[in-house]
Order: C-alpha cells, then structure tokens, then sequence
C-alpha cells in the first residue's frame, strides 16, 4: 500500500522546468529519500507534496485518493530546510499555535505539548522566548513541532543541518521511532551517508527529472561493480597475483582491492588464491555506497560532477522560481 | 475560517502584550494633553510683576501710562536716561522705557532697557503702548476727536450658514476639523501599513512562512496579520476616544474657572483685542462647534479609517513579501505605495481650504487618496458641501479598491513569501499576479 503516489508531475516557471514528468510512490510506513543536487527540483517537489503548490500538470494520491490540501494538510507534517520560528513568541505557545493550526484541538495540543516536551527535557523552556534559545535548541523546538499533531507523512528537509552530534541522534532516533509505528517519512538530503544509514528507499531527481529510485539495497545491487577486498596473512607474491579471474584496482596492506573479470565468479578468486596457497583473512565485496551512485548519475546526465556532493551542510540560498 | 481566527488572534495578541503598544497607547493622548493644560498652567502661573520706569524727553506723554495687568509704569521726571540707564535695576525696576525727543510724524529712538528679555507679553504691551500714544498725538494735531473715531468704527461678525437647511457652519472649524481628520488617517495609514509589512518581513527573514504555509492558505496568513492588526489600531482609537471622554468629563473638576480666564486673558494679551471681544469670540466658537455634524464626522472617520488601511495594507503586505534580507531594499519597494499616499496629504491640505473645487473632488473619488481628501471634506457639511451621490461614489469605489488591491497582493504574497535570495522587482511581482497558482 503506498501512502503517496505521484503520477507525472509537471512544474515548469517562467525560465526553467523544476518538475518535468516525475513518477514514484513512497509505501505507507518507510523512511523515503529525496535525493538529488541543489536545483534539482526537490523543493518545489516537496512544495506540491504539501499543498503549498498546485503542479502544473499530473497527479498526486494521498492514501488512494487525489491529494486535497484543505484536508490532507492535516495529516502531513513538514519541516522545511528554510525553517524559522516566531522569534518573539514563548516556545510553548508558538508549539500550541503550530499545533493549532494544524487543526488540534487546544487541550489535545497540550497534552501533546507535555509529551513531547517531557521526553525531551525541554519542559524549562515552556515559558522562554524563541530568541533566547541557541539553534541547536530551536531546531529541537522546530522539530517537535512538526511531529507534535501526529501526522501520517512526515517531510523532513535537511533535518540534522545545525545540530550537534548529540541532538542529531536523538532526531535520529526519533524518526526511526515514528517510522516504527507506521508514520511515513520523506527525508529530502544531500548527505549520502545519512541516506544509507537511515532510508529504506529513495528517489534521485537532477534537472527536474527522476533518475532512478527503488530500495537502497537494490540500487546498490545494480550498480555494484564487482569489486572485492580480500585480507591476506601473508601479501602474495607477484606471480601468485598472475590470472585472468580478475584484476588489481588498489594494493594496501596486506589486502588488494580488485575487479572480477566478465565470465568469473567470485568463487574463481577465491580458488585462485587457495590453489596458490596464499593465507586469507577476509573477502569482502565491496558495493557502492550511495554517494558513488549519486556522483555518477547526476554526473553521467549533465558532464560534471554535482555540486551537491561535497558534504557540507551549509544552506546555500535557493530561489524557487 | 478557524485557522484565520487563530492568526488574528496571534496578531492581536503578541501586539497587544508588548510593552510599546502601552506606551504608545498612554504616551499619545499624554502628549496631546501636556499640549493642551501646559499653556494653561503656564497662563495660570507667570504672574510676575514688572515695574517698569519711563523717562520721557518729549514730555509728550507725562502720566499717560496707566497700570497695565502685572505691569506697573513709573513716569519719572527730571531723570537722565545716561545715567539711569545703568541703575534702574538697584531702585527696583525691571526695566527702563526711554522715549527721546520726537518728531510725531516720523517718530524713532524709542527704547527699552532691561537685563532679561521682557518677554512676548511685555513686549507687545510696550509696543501697543507707545503706539496708541502717538496715534492719539496725531489724532489730536489733525483735530479728530479719539472718542467719535472709536464710536464709528465697525466690528460685527458675518454669520456663516452653508447647506438647504442652512446648517451653521465656521470654515475656520471646518478647516481645523477636516484638517486634523485627514491627517490623523494619513499617519494610520503609514503607521499600521508600515506595521503589517514589517509583520510580514518578520515571517519572511525569520524563514516561520513556509512552515506557516505548509499548514494554512498563504491569504489567510495575509489576511489574518492585516484583520489582527487593525484590531489593534480599533482597540487603540477606542482607548483614546475613551480617554478623551473621561478627561472631558474630569478636567473641569480640576482646573478652576480662574485658570480659564487666565488663559482667554493670555489670548487676549497676545492678539491685542479686547478682553470682551475675546470671550465673545470663544462663546461663538464653542457653539459653532457644537453645530459640527460629529455623528457624520465620526462614523465616515471610522469608515475611511478601515477601508484605507484595508487599501493600502495589502499592499504593504505584498512589499513585505517581496523583501528580503537586505532592509534597504524594502525603502525602494515602498516608494510606490507611500508615494499616492504623500500626493494624498499633499491634495488634502489643498483640498481643506477649497473643500468644493475639482482637485478636492477628485482627490475625494479616487480611492487612492479619498481616505484622506474625504476626510477634509466632511466636516464643512454633508449634503452641503459634500453632496451624498459623491459620499456613496468615494464609499463604493474604496470598497472596490481594496478588494482589488487585497486580491492583487494576495497573489503577489504567495509568490513573494516563499522566494529567497532574488532581487525582485515590482515590474516582476506585477506578472505574478496574472499567473495561476
């Protein structure tokens, strides 16, 4: 069962298409990412998701049904990479405002207030101005607020940009939290590692078009390019190296790093090795992480690397037009 | 319709509770006090006693100074002006007139020492003095008695009755009425204008729009900072009329009938009339006063009040949308928008002193500037000088103008609110709003 399904969403402005014919689905209860360099279209997507924009063109289901943003805005929770709070307003009252607006009912927001505000040791901030708090503490206060009216989609923009190691993984294990009791989450990033670590499944979008999307473990299926690391406790010599099973791509210590040949297996290198009597301590295949899929992708579609790649989590500025 | 509420409410409250609103809120109708009680007890207490001496070479004027009101005159005879110039201060006087050898026709060299400046009262009471005495003089060498020549001079007053039922109206009320009016919108105007835009910049820096508009419709945001904030300015302009209300009543309790009259007597100091002529001139104005349509006045106050804000604050609020980080971009997106509000004052002090000329009609119609100009207008009479096909016209056409102003810069908003990091220009912003969503 899918909780979203895009059908050939279109978007275009004046000068460019950020959305030109993008189709996936996000299954009810999976951490979902959104992958794709800076431009690539992944707000505007977001935007529409989110009923802030209409698209163009195509179809949003949300649960089975067209996507309506008078209701369905009250099931999804979105925490934008651009996000602010009221700067002047006491933490509690702006989360019970948020909390409001989504369309809780004042007593049901604060019983949700002290929940969440409990579990995260946050209750002596009830009555201190948003100002006065560090960002680390905001985006914590930011953070509960989106998730505070329970909703079944949970977009999430950047969520560890500013936090310390300490505060990302507690988010952290409050996203696997609530994707444990079925809430959905889109998490839009450009830091691959947090992808590997966290998404079941992603998408890829450059230039307002999809790449590929699937589940993490496929994709790294399909674009494994036979690479092996195998340990030795004793570094073969160089005629003990000599076959045509595979070849050296990298030499350390005490290990290589090599490609199987087209038409060998990878019980071929290890027989070799055996029959050579070569003393191994590991064999390892090596698959590509997601940040190598990343590069090679967007790279392959536009001739030069993404900017995106490189992990900083700055927030460089975006126009939406 | 909920969520509206609810931004109305923020808006309203987090404006309400802050420290300024009580300032501004106490401090306005203080400061128009301090205006009025000020000269009143500046009035009451500078009785101060002048003993003023005169030595008179001429001899024209021997014992012609009587005591004037807190100045006392002292003629003294056979006294040089060279020496008693330097002393007059040791037998008491507060200063020294010296009237030279004159020449009645061409008459100068009349001078006053003192060590202090005498001040605007005593000054005008010497000037008047010496004057009257020369005019006498000449009366006298052309053989005109004084006391005919006062007999037949003129002073009555013209009633003025405007209007088929010939309501009784003062242009000089009309004028100081309509002219307050319009200028009191012209600073809410500015004021809550200004107020909603820097609202709306807030949302927009502070980054709080998208999560905002991820939860209600970008109009409603819009709309309920614009609602919220006029109710500000309502429950302010309630305060106040209040507060006029309680001190109107209070005040006669506290400053005597003796301050009163010491103030109608400073008037009269001032302007040289005649204390009977002054309290008479005040009587008629009290009672012109009262024949001012307040009713009228107010209740289109109120309406031009609220459909001039509503006009212009949507507006401001699609400026606001448009800025972005860099404040100083913010004083070249307003220019647009202060700019018919600056002609609007501008054709309003004009439109004050020739209610019913064509700029004044104009001006009134067209709804960019109507709040202010009708505001002018009004209290020199309706149906009189505003006739009630103009009234309704003004009325209508501002209704207009700002449901097209408020939908235009909704669309403009929406755009503007979620855009980051781009210059923008009206001429862009402009485009937004022939485009769909």
């Amino acid at each position: 069962m899918n909780l979203i399904e895009i059908k050939h969403l279109y978007k275009h402005y004046a000068t460019h298409k950020a959305v030109d014919d993008i189709s996936f689905s996000i299954p009810k209860g999976s951490i979902f990412g959104l992958l794709g360099p800076n431009g690539a279209g992944k707000t505007t997507l977001l935007r529409m998701i989110t009923g802030i924009f209409y698209p163009d063109k195509g179809e949003i289901l949300f649960n089975g049904r067209p996507f309506d943003p008078q209701t369905d805005i009250h099931s999804i929770g979105y925490m934008p990479e651009e996000r602010g709070l009221y700067k002047k307003m006491k933490v509690g009252e702006q989360a019970l405002y948020l909390a409001q607006l989504k369309g809780m009912s004042e007593r049901d927001a604060k019983d949700k207030i002290k929940y969440w505000f409990d579990k995260f040791e946050i209750n002596s901030w009830y009555n201190k101005k948003v100002e006065e708090l560090s960002k680390g503490m905001q985006q914590k206060v930011q953070f509960i607020s989106t998730i505070m009216h329970s909703p079944d989609l949970l977009i999430l923009d950047e969520p560890f940009s500013g936090l310390d190691p300490i505060n990302a993984n507690l988010i952290k294990q409050e996203i696997f939290d609530l994707s444990k009791n079925g809430t959905t989450i889109i998490f839009s990033t450009h830091r691959m590692e947090q992808v590997e670590e966290i998404c079941d499944r992603i998408v890829l979008v450059n230039q307002g078009k999809k790449l590929l999307d699937g589940e993490v473990k496929q994709i790294k299926q399909d674009f494994k390019q036979h690479l092996f690391r195998i340990g030795f406790g004793v570094m073969p010599n160089f005629a003990q190296v000599a076959t045509h099973h595979f070849s050296i791509i990298k030499q350390e210590q005490l290990a290589y790093t090599v490609k199987l040949t087209e038409g060998s297996t990878n019980n071929d290198i290890l027989d070799h090795f055996i029959r050579h009597n070569v003393p191994i301590t590991s064999f390892q295949e090596i698959l590509p992480s997601i940040n190598e899929v990343f590069i090679q992708q967007v790279t392959s579609m536009t001739g030069e690397p993404p900017q995106a790649a490189n992990i900083d989590d700055s927030q460089p500025a975006y126009s939406s037009n | 319709m909920n969520k509206i509420w609810l931004i109305i409410k923020r808006e309203f409250i987090t404006r309400v509770r802050k420290r300024s609103f009580l300032i501004v809120t106490l401090l306005v109708p203080l400061f128009f006090a301090a205006m009025i009680v000020v000269p009143i007890l500046i009035a009451t207490n500078s009785k101060e006693e002048k003993r003023i001496a005169v030595i008179d070479d001429s001899h024209l004027f021997m014992n012609r100074f009587p005591d004037d009101k807190g100045v006392y005159y002292k003629y003294l005879e056979n006294t040089s002006v060279d020496s008693f110039q330097h002393k007059y201060a040791e037998y008491g006087y507060s200063g020294l007139l010296y009237i030279p050898q004159l020449d009645i026709e061409r008459p100068s060299g009349v001078t006053y020492y003192s060590d202090a400046q005498p001040g605007l009262s005593v000054e005008s009471k010497l000037t008047r003095r010496i004057n009257d005495l020369i005019e006498e003089e000449r009366l006298k060498k052309a053989n005109i008695d004084a006391a005919q020549l006062k007999a037949a001079k003129a002073d009555i007053s013209i009633e003025f009755r405007t209007g088929n039922e010939g309501q009784k109206g003062s242009a000089a009320v009309a004028y100081g009425v309509g002219y307050a009016s319009g200028f009191i919108i012209y600073i809410i105007l500015m004021f809550f204008g200004m107020s909603v835009m820097r609202g709306v910049m807030e949302e927009k820096v502070s980054r709080i729009a998208e999560v905002m508009i991820s939860s209600v419709k970008p109009f409603q945001l819009m709309m309920g900072k614009i609602i919220g904030i006029a109710a500000v300015g309502l429950l302010q302009f309630l305060i106040w009329v209040a507060l006029i209300v309680s001190v109107q009543l209070i005040l006669p309790l506290f400053i005597s009938g003796d301050a009163v009259a010491a103030m109608n007597e400073g008037n009269t100091m001032m302007q040289g009339g005649s204390n009977a002529a002054m309290v008479e001139a005040i009587e008629k104005i009290q009672f012109v006063v009262g024949s001012v349509n307040w009713t009228a006045v107010i209740s289109c106050f109120v309406f031009y009040f609220l459909g001039g804000y509503l006009f212009y604050s949507a507006l401001f609020a699609a400026v606001g949308s448009l800025v972005n980080e860099d404040p100083t971009d913010a004083q070249a997106l307003t220019f647009p928008i202060t700019l018919p509000i600056i002609i609007g004052i501008m054709v309003m002090i004009s439109s004050v002193q020739n209610p019913s000329g064509p700029v004044a009609f104009w001006g009134s119609i067209i709804p960019f500037t109507s709040p202010m100009v009708m505001m002018a207008r009004i209290p020199y009479g309706v149906p009189g000088t505003v006739p009630y096909w103009q009234l309704a016209l003004s009325m209508s056409l501002l209704i207009v103008g700002f449901l097209f102003t408020t939908w235009m810069a909704g669309k403009i908003y929406r755009t503007g609110i979620l855009m980051y990091g781009k210059k923008i220009t009206w001429k862009e912003a402009l485009k937004w709003v022939s485009r769909k969503a």
